[in-house]
């Protein structure tokens, strides 16, 4: 299998949310980066598992300008082969897949695995773009992966009901709890990071599509009300008749 | 021009989230001052095809075909951007559920049409076509401009709610010609529960405070009588005290529930990505200094042991006097 699994870098799950330049802008001033959580703990580590059984070459690949390397070497770190950085801005969703979708047509890749959604811009887009500008099909969420020859069995989990899918390569998929178990990359796979290659492509001239224009903060809770241990009839009647949600 | 809804049906039922669709396409249609078409796929009666005029609708293509069957999100990609073409249709709405997420993409990128995803309120339309949208699970809000002629706006379930109109629609079947699919659908399998946790409106949550399996049965019963779905958090999902389908979160589900209530659940700031969009919380903790407490409506201090059984009580009573 030759997997191509796209990673996103994404402020840390505990970062603080603040914004500059009248709220345009993301603060990134103290944050720390990470590979997005569904594209580390399971899309890549399943298909660093689907090598480990079958063989194969597991590229990642991400589209960001050189500050987004100590993500992609925390990635080869966990076992990722090699990586291509795609040298621009992530744009917006369309931008992104647009430059996968380009790189991937010029190689020759069975399987390529997404994050479902990223936790800084919740979009879940870029996989769904990517398999039509390169005309494959698409199974999101994916929830459990096995492939048998050029066949993928497939979970998918949606409201109430998970169903089996089967789809042959080449074929796009978004990858989702349950995919796969994190992994603590180890210190072999960190002293061997620092040497594997990192192919840098410059962008392909490709327009977004939506932009950002300024950002806010949610507005602030009111406080808690506390309700007597005692007295679970107070809460009762208080979700009845002033919350008015029971 | 109009504005199209995918809406889906199943049992012979309008989802939910049709309902609301409609109703958001309609807000969306007076300000640009279109019509508004329904795309139906999945089997429904008639009766419920057509009352999807009461919510503003005025025609409604109810699309057919084995294709649809095996849940292809290229397949319904297709048929979507046939309706695209045979309504002349500007903007496109979609729910930001399961089918939106494997769907919108898809369209977005074939039409060559900006996409907004998990909208939270009706879009402006004077001075630019702009969506606000949730950001940083749930954390911030982005503004979000799209910039092409076409628009596809995928909207947050329970966010604008499902609003009555005056009206009718026409219906007719809608059979366009899309290529075979390669997906298989081998089987669907019915998770345990009988409220699907993203659709609920009521939710009982309870994490690491339980200490063990074993301790869910008042959790559960809280559920039952009140009507919620159950959902936990992700060291519970992770220990395989409960279904792996309950964990939300930032890397679990995200939810949007009239009501939360987190039992023995410390909240952390992961676990609040997922449900902090809630419109009611309620935290039963027994640590005061819990930060669950900072994001709650409600709080209840102490032991969810005690606590939990006594809540149940208090609902079934509330339950018997309203009948
Ligand atoms: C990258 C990343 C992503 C993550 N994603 C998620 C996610 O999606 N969802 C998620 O939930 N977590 C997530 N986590 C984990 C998260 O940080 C917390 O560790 C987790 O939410 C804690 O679960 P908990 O509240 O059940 O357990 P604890 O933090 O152990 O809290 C248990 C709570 O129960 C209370 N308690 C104990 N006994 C009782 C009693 N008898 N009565 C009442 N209360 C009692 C305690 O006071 C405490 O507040 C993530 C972490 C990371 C690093
Ligand atoms: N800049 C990027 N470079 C590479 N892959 C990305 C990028 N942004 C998003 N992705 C991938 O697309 C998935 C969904 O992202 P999103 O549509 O932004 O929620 C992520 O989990 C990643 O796998």
């Amino acid at each position: 299998m030759n997997i191509l699994v796209c990673i996103s870098q994404v402020p840390d799950t505990t970062s603080k949310i603040a914004f500059t330049d009248g709220n345009t802008k993301f603060d990134t001033n103290g944050v720390q980066y990470i590979v997005n959580p569904s594209d580390e703990w399971y899309a890549l580590v399943r298909a660093l598992e689907l090598k480990e059984g079958g063989g194969g070459i597991v590229t990642i690949i991400t589209v960001g300008n050189a500050d987004v390397d100590p993500v992609i070497r925390k990635a080869l770190a966990i076992g990722a082969d090699d990586a291509v950085r795609i040298n621009s801005d992530a744009k917006d969703s369309y931008y992104v897949a647009a430059q996968i979708a380009e790189y991937a047509k010029t190689k020759s890749f069975d399987l390529i695995i997404t994050g479902n959604q990223t936790i800084d811009f919740n979009n879940a887009e870029v996989g769904g773009m990517i398999a039509e500008l390169i005309g494959w099909d698409y199974i999101t969420p994916c929830n459990k992966l096995e492939v048998n020859g050029n066949v993928c069995k497939i979970e998918s989990e949606v409201a109430g009901s998970t169903r089996v899918l089967e789809a042959p390569t080449p074929l796009v998929i978004s990858a989702a709890k349950g995919m796969a178990e994190a992994r603590i990359p180890n210190m072999r796979g960190i002293m061997a990071a620092r040497t594997k290659p990192i192919t840098v492509v410059e962008p392909a001239a490709v327009s977004p599509q939506v932009k950002i224009n300024v950002f806010e903060l949610p507005p602030a809770k009111a406080g808690v009300k506390m309700i007597d241990p005692e007295n679970m009839d107070e809460l009762v009647k208080l979700l009845h008749t002033e919350a008015k949600v029971i | 021009m109009s504005v199209l809804v995918f809406v889906e049906a199943a049992n012979g039922k309008i989802k939910k989230a049709g309902f609301e669709g409609v109703t958001y396409a309609k807000n969306t249609a007076d300000q640009l001052s279109n019509s508004v078409t329904a795309i139906v796929f999945g089997n429904a009666d008639a009766a419920e095809v057509s009352s999807l005029g009461e919510y503003g609708a005025t025609k409604v293509l109810h699309a057919k075909g084995d294709v649809f069957n095996n849940l292809d999100a290229g397949a319904f990609t297709s048929a979507v951007a046939a309706a695209v073409e045979k309504e002349n249709a500007d903007v496109i709405i979609f729910p930001f559920d399961n089918s939106g997420k494997a769907i919108a993409p898809r369209l977005s990128a074939k039409l060559k049409a900006g996409l907004v995803s998990g909208a939270l309120s009706y879009p402006t339309t004077s001075g630019g076509f702009k969506v606000k949208k949730n950001v940083f699970s749930g954390k911030a809000i982005a503004e979000v401009e799209i910039t092409t002629a076409k628009k596809i706006i995928a909207f947050t379930p329970n966010s604008v709610g499902a609003h009555k109109a005056s009206g009718s629609a026409s219906v007719e079947d809608f059979a366009p010609s899309v290529n075979a699919s390669k997906i298989k659908l081998l089987e669907v399998k019915k998770q345990e529960g009988d409220i699907p946790l993203p659709e609920a409106e009521l939710v009982v949550s309870a994490g690491r405070g339980m200490k063990g399996p074993e301790n869910w049965a008042p959790v559960e019963e809280l559920a039952k009588v009140l009507g919620a779905a159950t959902a936990c958090s992700r060291p519970v999902a992770d220990a395989h005290w409960r279904p792996h389908h309950e964990h939300v979160g930032q890397t679990g589900i995200a939810i949007r529930p009239n009501l939360y209530i987190a039992i023995g659940i410390s909240g952390a700031i992961q676990h609040l990505a997922g449900v902090n969009q809630s419109k009611v919380i309620v935290v039963i903790n027994n640590d005061a200094e819990a930060p669950f407490f900072k994001a709650a409506d409600y709080g209840v201090l102490g032991d969810a042991f005690q606590i939990v059984p006594k809540l149940v009580e208090a609902v079934k009573k509330f339950k018997a006097s309203q009948n």
